[in-house]
């Protein structure tokens, strides 16, 4: 089972790469990629020195092509894909299907992926992308339970890929318009979801409140803890009773499902986190690591240690972690 | 231009959905979507009675010869998780008679399968020409846009499409008025509202038959709880875009099922076409900002 890092630069992905990572995964510097933030990815160079890296520590790169080609922007989505397939990249992560299309036809031997913006939650769906494709992996959508996982598992003609560590999407992703119905951009058509330009924190008598373009999105009392205003884990009144109608601030963690998608042949886990810094993909890379490695040792002894869980809880949002949809209660 | 009436999005008792598609077949709607879309837990008509009840519907139009051109068509589910959703959706699918609205790309697996034409609806992500050609070359024969995109976008893309001489191959829809599908989710909003896990929501939607509205804590009416679906707090109304829609040449307008609102609301918007009158639009209830390329909540 591959631990599949992810690198928003340079750093991160030396950090995960000698952390443990046996694959990482980054994007481009521009609205093709779904973490598309300032600051942010990879340019020409880069992306040739982040290859250089990988391979020469015999380890895997994947290239994320996960937003949807405008129509008079077609060809920055193919160039993307020349670009990641010209500096060697291992494999492909792709959503829109004409990007897909043009993947498969022009570089049938670069392996594609379907990302998990392209929202494959079932049997039909994912021979859908294998008839048409040919795809090799398909990531699954942080909504199916680890018993759907399992059947998927079981019937797959392409090989799985799942969430197993990070913010928490609580929409089947690449089909959530929250954020372009509040700000006018979305994570499929800009690469960002709630985006940093659109936040504004205002200090007032009622506490210190969030907004995103205007609307707000939460409000702390002395003593709480205030987090980025992801719009789907902010609280909202329903019927005069204000809590987290959504979700709250937490990150997925998935370190006790280990056995059980190692058994089901799930091929790699992946950690979310572009975004985030060199010190968190190290931090992560390193338990995770110790995590599989502990699994693999000892399948039938492989219990979860306190101290990973500690130190995953304090890089989650509002230090807490859930199973998510994995586990029915959540749901 | 034709108008159609959008499958309802909501949880209603049987016989609501009875009364309000017997009206459907009467109002001057060209084309009616009808079936779940939203959840299969929703069972107060199942799989076979949607489309018992649409058949009935289709023949009623073929017997009554002042109907013309009227066209019946049945929506699928967007979120399918379960071997047993699929094999549902497989038998409606499978109807041998009625157009499929597909809403996922398992539903055009399925009927590529079958050899049978079938709609796209708004929860297919298709964003450009490269995705347009895929879906046609699997049967797609009318594609509705995703809700999110907007009048520009819509221009670049059909004009692509003249350019390579596939505009007469699909009709276009346009998602123009009523509360907006946003996000699906695993998770029940509806369910937690009234603090209960998915598996135990006795059903509790169908207590909401226009959602559980959520307001921001200023009262900003932002969200409709809809189950698993997340919805616009306020309505979609792209009355006066009309004109433009007709000149851009979309095919079809889709009037949400929200309520018998609806059928108002088909009326009024044909008229947009004879006869243009300039709406003023309810900023705390209504928006067209997804159209303007601005918010989606806004009012351009």
């Amino acid at each position: 089972m591959e631990l599949l890092c992810p690198a928003g630069n340079l750093p991160a992905l030396k950090t995960a790469i000698d952390n443990g990572a046996d694959a990482v995964y980054i994007g481009m510097k521009d609205d093709t990629n779904a973490r598309h933030f300032a600051g942010l990815n990879f340019n020409d160079g880069k992306l040739l020195k982040a290859a250089d890296y990988v391979h020469q520590h015999g380890k895997k790169l994947h290239v994320a092509i996960n937003t949807f080609a405008h129509p008079n922007g077609e060809s920055r989505w193919q160039k993307a894909v020349d670009n990641a397939v010209a500096i060697g990249t291992d494999a492909l992560i792709i959503a829109d299907l004409g990007v897909l299309d043009y993947a498969a036809n022009k570089y049938p031997d670069v392996e594609r992926h379907v990302s998990v913006q392209a929202s494959t939650t079932n049997l039909e769906a994912i021979k859908f992308f294998k008839n048409n494709f040919d795809v090799q992996r398909v990531v699954l959508p942080r909504v199916l339970s680890i018993q759907q996982v399992r059947q998927l598992a079981k019937n797959s003609p392409v090989d799985l890929e799942v969430f197993a560590f990070g913010s928490l999407c609580i929409m089947a992703e690449g089909r959530c318009y929250l954020s372009s119905y509040m700000t006018g951009e979305s994570p499929n058509t800009v690469g960002a979801c709630s985006p940093a330009k659109y936040v504004r924190w205002q200090e007032t008598e009622n506490g210190l409140e969030s907004r995103l373009n205007d609307v707000l999105i939460d409000r702390y009392q002395e003593g709480e803890n205030a987090g980025y205003p992801t719009l789907c884990k902010g609280r909202f009144e329903v019927d005069n009773n204000v809590y987290h109608a959504l979700e709250e601030p937490t990150s997925l963690n998935t370190l006790e499902l280990i056995p059980d998608l190692a058994d089901m042949g799930i091929v790699s886990v992946k950690i979310e986190g572009r975004q985030r810094s060199p010190a968190y993909v190290e931090q992560v890379a390193k338990t995770w690591r110790q995590a599989i490695d502990h699994y693999k040792s000892s399948p039938d002894n492989y219990e979860v240690e306190g101290r990973w869980m500690q130190t995953l809880a304090n890089l989650s949002e509002g230090t807490q972690t859930t199973l998510g949809a994995y586990h029915r209660k959540w749901q | 231009m034709k108008f159609s009436l959008g499958p309802s999005l909501f949880f209603w008792p049987k016989k609501q959905v009875e009364d309000f598609y017997y009206k459907a077949v009467n109002s001057s709607a060209d084309i009616i979507y009808l079936g779940e879309t939203v959840c299969s837990k929703r069972r107060e008509l199942r799989g076979k009675d949607w489309l018992n009840l649409a058949t009935n519907m289709a023949q009623e139009l073929t017997a009554d010869n002042s109907v013309k051109d009227k066209e019946i068509v049945i929506s699928t589910m967007a979120l399918l998780e379960s071997p047993a959703e699929i094999q549902v959706m497989k038998r409606l699918c499978d109807n041998g008679e009625l157009l499929i609205e597909a809403n996922d790309l398992s539903a055009v697996q399925i009927m590529h399968e079958l050899k049978m034409p079938f709609v796209v609806g708004p929860a297919i992500n298709c964003y450009n020409l490269s995705t347009l050609k895929v879906l046609l070359k699997q049967g797609m024969t009318r594609w509705t846009m995703p809700v999110e995109l907007s009048g520009d976008w819509l221009k670049n893309l059909l004009q692509q499409a003249e350019q390579e001489n596939i505009r007469d191959q699909f009709e276009c829809e346009v998602f123009s008025w009523g509360y907006l599908p946003l996000a699906y989710s695993a998770r029940c909003f509806t369910a937690r509202s009234e603090d209960r896990p998915k598996d135990d929501c006795q059903y509790c939607c169908i207590n909401y038959p226009l959602g559980r509205k959520m307001n921001s804590r200023e009262g900003e009416k932002v969200f409709i709880l809809n189950g698993i679906q997340t919805m616009s707090g306020y309505q979609y109304n792209l009355i006066n875009e009309i004109p433009e829609l007709d000149k851009l040449g979309v095919d079809i307008a889709r009037i949400s099922a929200d309520s018998e609102q609806a059928f108002t609301q088909l009326t009024n918007f044909r008229q947009q076409l004879d006869t243009p009158a300039r709406y003023t639009l309810d900023g705390v209830k209504e928006c067209n900002g997804f159209w303007h390329q601005i918010a989606g909540m806004s009012v351009a």
